[in-house]
């Protein structure tokens, strides 16, 4: 009987019919797509994407060149040189960070004791050469300003985590 | 002589009024494959160029047309070149018999049928020629696969024509189509429907028959050395092939050109509109089974293409005529 069931299956299709309705559903469903460039996933505050350095509102730079980042970085992809300034303050010279090297860790940002350096929101930052994508200090207090709005809000909703 | 060269310019303009909307219908066909793929994977397919994404498929083709033309260096030139050109026009030639309306074909010849059969038969030829001038082991595997399976599924085909052919008493698929006017064949022959569709997408390399292409085992198969426009011949060729067979199936089992119920508004639409409605469909189908089915592997196929259709069709080409014989229903 058992064998007959199966004859008679495979004869009229039936599994073959059952998949094809369970595809014909998914095909009337509602699609997961983004479209992309005009419409963005939403992002963790903790998201760690393009490096930046910030500044005191007063706009002096937060960095003091204390070099935990530096030490700390798996990949070493930071190097930063540093003078006292005619102030007496402790300044960086040079902050590079190589993005190539870089493995978004996140470890500087949490090295970092006054909030200096952290990985902004910004994840599109694709070059065409190689060469753009060695940031210098300049570039990074660039992006600190491009992005300080949300970089300050995205800290202030993860502090009570941290 | 001026009735010649008229009738010459008739004849070329016709050829055009089907190799052009047949062209257009591969692009449209390519860009219909990838939204329906899309839609049963949840995703949207292509979206971003032209509306809807509809020229899609044209900025392929240019971009197939802007890449350069590799020829391997151990290949045999002319064949290489000339084995996407043969599949091409083989695809193309086997419309002069198509029927779109009852009086619109390029050639009413009266074995249609049989030349039809002819040159798909050929369509093998392209694909072996093409695997073996590659010089290339997974090419030159794909066309093994390709002929033995093209071989293995056109003896079933053939006799599901043999029983469509008796119920109709003619080779001429102009009254093969009008002999249904009153009832499709997919009724009373659903068995041979359901395994021409089958043995048409074996036929035309489709999944879950694509064997011959098999990227997982076989890298692109017969066309792997291919690049730029000699591979889009042979893309065309495939989807010029799943048209063709979709619009066979229509003329041998859903009646051409002819409405599903012989009422007012329907019989007022002109016949070619149910003739593309019926084709696409029958694509829309091999589209819908290719999203739901794995491949088959190459045993289960020579499997299921000797030992099971073959005998199953024999039996029904007896079973149909023994019918017709005994209720005197046979045509003259």
């Amino acid at each position: 009987m058992t064998t007959l069931i199966k004859y008679i299956k495979s004869f009229t299709l039936f599994e073959l019919i059952k998949g094809l309705k369970l595809t014909i559903t998914y095909f009337f469903k509602p699609k997961v797509t983004l479209n992309y460039p005009n419409q963005k996933g939403p992002i963790s505050p903790r998201f760690r994407g393009e490096h930046a350095l910030r500044r005191y509102p007063n706009g002096e730079e937060r960095c003091i060149a204390c070099k935990l980042c530096e030490a700390v970085c798996p990949a070493q992809a930071i190097t930063i040189e540093a003078e006292p300034k005619p102030d007496g303050s402790r300044r960086t010279t040079r902050y590079d960070i190589d993005m190539t090297k870089c493995i978004y860790c996140g470890l500087c940002e949490e090295a970092c004791p006054v909030d200096a350096i952290v990985e902004g929101p910004n994840f599109e930052y694709a070059t065409e050469t190689r060469e753009e994508l060695l940031y210098d200090k300049e570039k990074l207090l660039r992006n600190g300003d491009i992005w300080e709005k949300q970089i300050s809000e995205n800290l202030k909703r993860d502090s009570k985590y941290r | 002589m001026t009735s010649l060269s008229f009738e010459l310019t008739i004849g070329i303009l016709k050829i055009f009024s089907f190799v052009v909307p047949v062209l257009v219908s591969v692009a449209l066909l390519v860009y219909l494959e990838r939204k329906v793929l899309g839609a049963v994977q949840l995703r949207k397919g292509p979206n971003v160029v032209g509306p809807f994404g509809i020229l899609q498929s044209f900025a392929d083709v240019l971009k197939l047309l802007t890449k350069e033309n590799l020829l391997p260096s151990s290949s045999n030139k002319f064949l290489f070149i000339f084995a996407p050109m043969l599949t091409l026009i083989l695809s193309l030639i086997a419309w002069a018999v198509i029927p779109i309306s009852s009086t619109y074909v390029i050639a009413n010849i009266n074995i249609g049928i049989l030349y039809l059969f002819a040159v798909s038969s050929f369509g093998v030829y392209g694909v072996i020629i093409a695997g073996w001038a590659s010089n290339s082991k997974y090419p030159f595997l794909g066309a093994l696969r390709s002929a033995a399976q093209m071989i293995s599924y056109e003896v079933s085909i053939g006799f599901v024509i043999i029983t469509v052919l008796i119920c109709v008493g003619s080779l001429n698929l102009i009254d093969i189509v009008e002999s249904q006017k009153n009832m499709w064949f997919a009724i009373p022959l659903l068995p041979m429907f359901v395994i021409f569709i089958i043995s048409a997408l074996a036929e035309t390399n489709r999944l879950p028959f694509d064997l011959p292409e098999d990227e997982a085992t076989l890298v692109a198969g017969f066309f792997t050395e291919y690049s730029s426009i000699s591979f889009g011949l042979f893309f065309l060729a495939e989807y010029a092939n799943m048209i063709l067979m979709s619009s066979l199936t229509v003329i041998l089992f859903l009646g051409g050109w002819y409405p599903p119920i012989d009422i007012f508004p329907l019989n007022a639409i002109p016949g070619i509109f149910w003739f593309v409605i019926k084709v696409f469909l029958i694509l829309f189908v091999f589209l819908w089974v290719r999203a739901t089915f794995p491949r088959y592997r190459y045993d289960q196929l020579m499997r299921l293409g000797w030992k099971i259709f073959l005998p199953f069709t024999l039996i029904w080409v007896v079973i149909t005529s023994a019918f017709l014989f005994y209720f005197g229903l046979l045509p003259n």
